[in-house]
């Protein structure tokens, strides 16, 4: 490929690859996400690559590995278009039939097809999907019909025209009024205006000025930027370029965290092609600006998420934040002028440039402008990857969207913005998600996790949960944060653990005011939010752990224990084999017994057993 | 053991330019050759790249991907993540390191395994997940880690249903 060297070029380029695309041809498209890739995907692709050379049928099937569609608890996930047929679950043994019967025949595959729960519906086309059928998929839609790994297709959906649009028709000033008017606020959890910032680094004094990407995806439970940079990376690259002309940048890193290696991967690859097509680099388009980027891999830790220190951390140093202001705006990387944004704020750009400000603020609320992707995790029917217009309420994400709650169990919290969030209780199922209305019921937007909880979950255990995460992440540096955060552990432990005294509710509401209030950096800051939020909504879980001894969901070890149920028991003896401790005793055929003294509380027998005759008390 | 080169860390070195804002880097691809940080290695960098040895050492303390004790031929991680937590991840963790009889962040004696649990893998529709060796096993339960953890104990590291999932 010869490199591109001015617009006209590029506009040529899209419309001989939108030319050659013959949209009645038969494409089936793999998705190669994280989720798929470990249920399977791989084979997937190799089984109908065999089949479609053995059956000589390369000239009429073209077969696409995509990036996440989303919907990754049913992965497998195979979409045939242009029909849009939608498989899901589907293994390597399956292809025969999907090649020999729905290819060659056009016949729908019965066992292929997603059932709705509630209704016992099956769904053929990927759209009528109740999980998609009510998302916008504005920013993530194109992960499931574009291959990452080739620039043609990103260039053939309108791929880098915001780009072209911008530096040939557009002043800085003109680029930063837009975004500023589209509303745009930071995907990665502060929710701060982007073009303010983008404004406030163009005006900063100092030479040479950087372009950052943070993919230091740390929440737990969030894993919508990891998907963007697998599924989508040119859409990044594309805003961080945009970005960075107007702001008047010729250097920028994106920072992904290590645990992302296919990321990673996708990066690189996308970089190059960028560089060849000379989208990326010097003279881009040759229309005289000239733009690199970076790849920095983070070394594993949570606290690099925070600015200041994933701007030490690309300096090889600690990443232990620092005192703000200085902002970054004005004192970055290397001392110098810096913007950061998250990677899905930078996926918004491009489209921001090509639909108009006017458009995109259109959609979502009055403060909180666009879509939000966020991950639909924990106890829910359809896990996976959702984005949705700002504002929607919970209800309609959980139940809508999300097909409630497994096994009919109850619905209790869900729980937003990682270990800076809250848990939202049942009584605020109607909430509109956006920024504001998050933070006012005490939790927060954060990245975009959404983990959903039922009566099995136990509220003090997930604060001490994100304790621990805390107080294991805590970089140090400030006292608050260092010795506060682990003495509300250690506080929280006993209660788990039935030696919690009536005084400690109190001294833990008091500790986390204290925190709150001197604590450096947002870590710190923000990391008594769990334990505030379960204490305001859940206080009877505390009660009951610390007056009674009991834990009301059955989760603290300490509090609780196994029986077997005698009238369901029917003496199979899996459990007796199955358990670590030999704790479980009693003859074939009859009921068993488990001895307390013995008992570990692994759950294991639980897990083994057919008959649920195994019970937490 | 694996005893640490001077020739393969000079390369390191060279490919990063001696640049002492690659340290990171540089400590990272240490890391993958020796499955931990020599100290000799630390002493060797310290001296090329003309940085304090304690700013070396804090750096590694600092960073989880760093290890300054040499880890296990094979990894296993047990994800920790809040959807892998409320799906009963911490259990997966725990019968993992009474299979193997060591805590987590240890290695066997024989070095053939380093159990770790992790804050979130970005795999949390599938939870609670495992990586064994860069291979994701998701939906896991006690059983499943059992049936795991023996085949890769017998064979090369690898479960059931593997065969190319490297991700």
């Amino acid at each position: 490929m010869k490199k591109i060297t001015n617009p006209e070029n590029l506009e040529i380029l899209r419309n001989s690859l939108i030319k050659q695309e013959n949209p009645s041809m038969t494409c089936i498209s793999v998705c190669l996400g994280t989720g798929c890739q470990a249920s399977g995907s791989k084979d997937i692709i190799e089984s109908l690559k065999q089949e479609i050379e053995k059956q000589k049928l390369s000239e009429k099937i073209k077969i696409k590995s995509t990036g996440c569609h989303g919907f990754c608890e049913r992965g497998p996930i195979v979409v045939i278009r242009p029909r849009g047929i939608f498989y899901q679950k589907v293994k390597p043994e399956d292809i025969a039939e999907i090649i020999n019967r729905t290819i060659l025949k056009g016949e729908i595959i019965d066992s292929l097809l997603y059932v709705e729960p509630s209704t016992g519906k099956k769904v053929i086309y990927e759209h009528e999907v109740p999980f998609y059928k009510k998302q916008n998929r504005i920013i993530f839609g194109s992960n499931g019909s574009i291959d990452p790994t080739n620039i043609e297709d990103y260039i053939r959906i309108e791929g880098y025209s915001a780009l072209s649009r911008t530096i040939l028709k557009m002043s800085p000033e003109e680029i930063i009024e837009e975004v500023k008017r589209s509303g745009l606020r930071g995907r990665g959890g502060g929710g701060f205006p982007t073009g303010v910032k983008w404004e406030s680094c163009r005006n900063a004094h100092g030479e040479p000025k950087y372009i950052l990407c943070n993919a230091d995806e740390g929440d737990p439970g969030a894993f919508m930027d990891r998907s963007l940079l697998e599924g989508n990376p040119h859409s990044i690259l594309e805003g961080m370029i945009i970005g960075a002309y107007a702001i008047g940048s010729n250097e920028g890193y994106i920072y992904v965290r290590m645990e992302y290696p296919l990321a990673v991967e996708r990066l690189k690859i996308a970089i190059a092609q960028a560089e060849e097509y000379g989208l990326l680099g010097k003279n881009i388009l040759g229309l005289g600006f000239d733009f690199t980027i970076k790849i920095n891999r983070g070394a594993g830790a949570f606290v690099c998420g925070e600015e200041t220190a994933l701007i030490l951390s690309i300096e090889g140093k600690r990443g232990d934040p620092r005192q703000r202001p200085p902002y970054p705006a004005q004192k970055g990387l290397f001392g110098k002028p810096t913007n950061i944004n998250n990677v899905e704020t930078w996926a918004n750009v491009p489209l921001i440039i090509n639909r108009g400000a006017e458009w995109y603020s259109k959609i979502g609320t009055a403060e909180s402008k666009g879509t939000k992707i966020f991950s639909l995790v924990g106890k829910i029917n359809n896990t996976g990857l959702i984005e949705v217009p700002m504002g929607m309420t919970l209800r309609e994400i959980i139940y809508d969207i999300g097909g409630g709650i497994p096994g009919g169990k109850k619905f209790k919290a869900v729980q937003t913005g990682g270990p800076s969030g809250g848990c939202i209780p049942e009584e605020f199922i109607d909430l509109p998600v956006d920024y504001d209305e998050l933070t006012k019921v005490g939790s927060m937007m954060g990245s975009g996790g959404m983990i959903v909880m039922d009566e099995n979950t136990c509220m003090v255990d997930i604060a001490k949960y994100f304790l621990t995460f805390l107080a294991d992440e805590s970089c140090g540096k400030c006292v608050p944060c260092r010795e506060g955060v682990f003495r509300m552990l250690e506080i929280v432990t006993d209660i788990t653990e039935g030696k919690g005294k009536e005084e400690d509710i109190p001294l833990l509401e008091e500790l986390s005011k204290t925190i709150v209030d001197t604590s450096l950096c947002a870590l710190g800051g923000t990391a008594p939010n769990p334990v505030i939020s379960t204490i305001k909504y859940f206080r009877s879980e505390y009660e009951a752990h610390i007056k009674e001894k009991r834990c009301p969901a059955g989760v603290c070890k300490a509090l609780i224990c196994y029986e077997i149920l005698a009238d369901k028991c029917t003496g199979c003896g899996a459990c007796l084999k199955a358990c670590p401790q030999e704790a479980i005793s009693g003859e074939k055929k009859k009921v068993h017994t488990i001895t307390q003294e013995k008992c570990i509380k692994c759950g294991i027998c639980m897990d083994t057993c057919r008959f649920e005759a195994i019970e937490v008390k | 053991m694996l005893r640490s080169d001077p020739i393969k860390v000079k390369e390191i070195l060279k490919h990063y330019k001696y640049e002492q804002s690659s340290l990171i880097h540089i400590l990272q691809d240490i890391q993958v050759e020796y499955r931990y940080l020599p100290k000799e290695t630390m002493l060797f960098v310290a001296r090329e790249l003309k940085i304090p040895l304690s700013r070396i050492y804090s750096v590694a303390n600092f960073y989880n991907a760093f290890s300054l004790k040499p880890k296990g031929k094979h990894l296993i991680s047990v994800c920790l993540g809040t959807a892998c937590h409320v799906r009963g991840g911490k259990r997966i963790a725990e019968e993992a390191e009474r299979i193997l009889s060591i805590k987590s962040g240890e290695t066997t004696p024989d070095l053939e395994f380093t159990l770790e649990t992790v804050n979130c893998l970005g795999a949390c529709a599938l939870g609670p997940v495992v990586v064994v060796d860069g291979h994701y096993y998701g939906q896991m339960t006690s059983l499943k880690m059992k049936k795991l953890l023996s085949s890769s104990k017998g064979g090369r590291g690898n479960g059931k249903n593997e065969k190319d999932n490297k991700s």
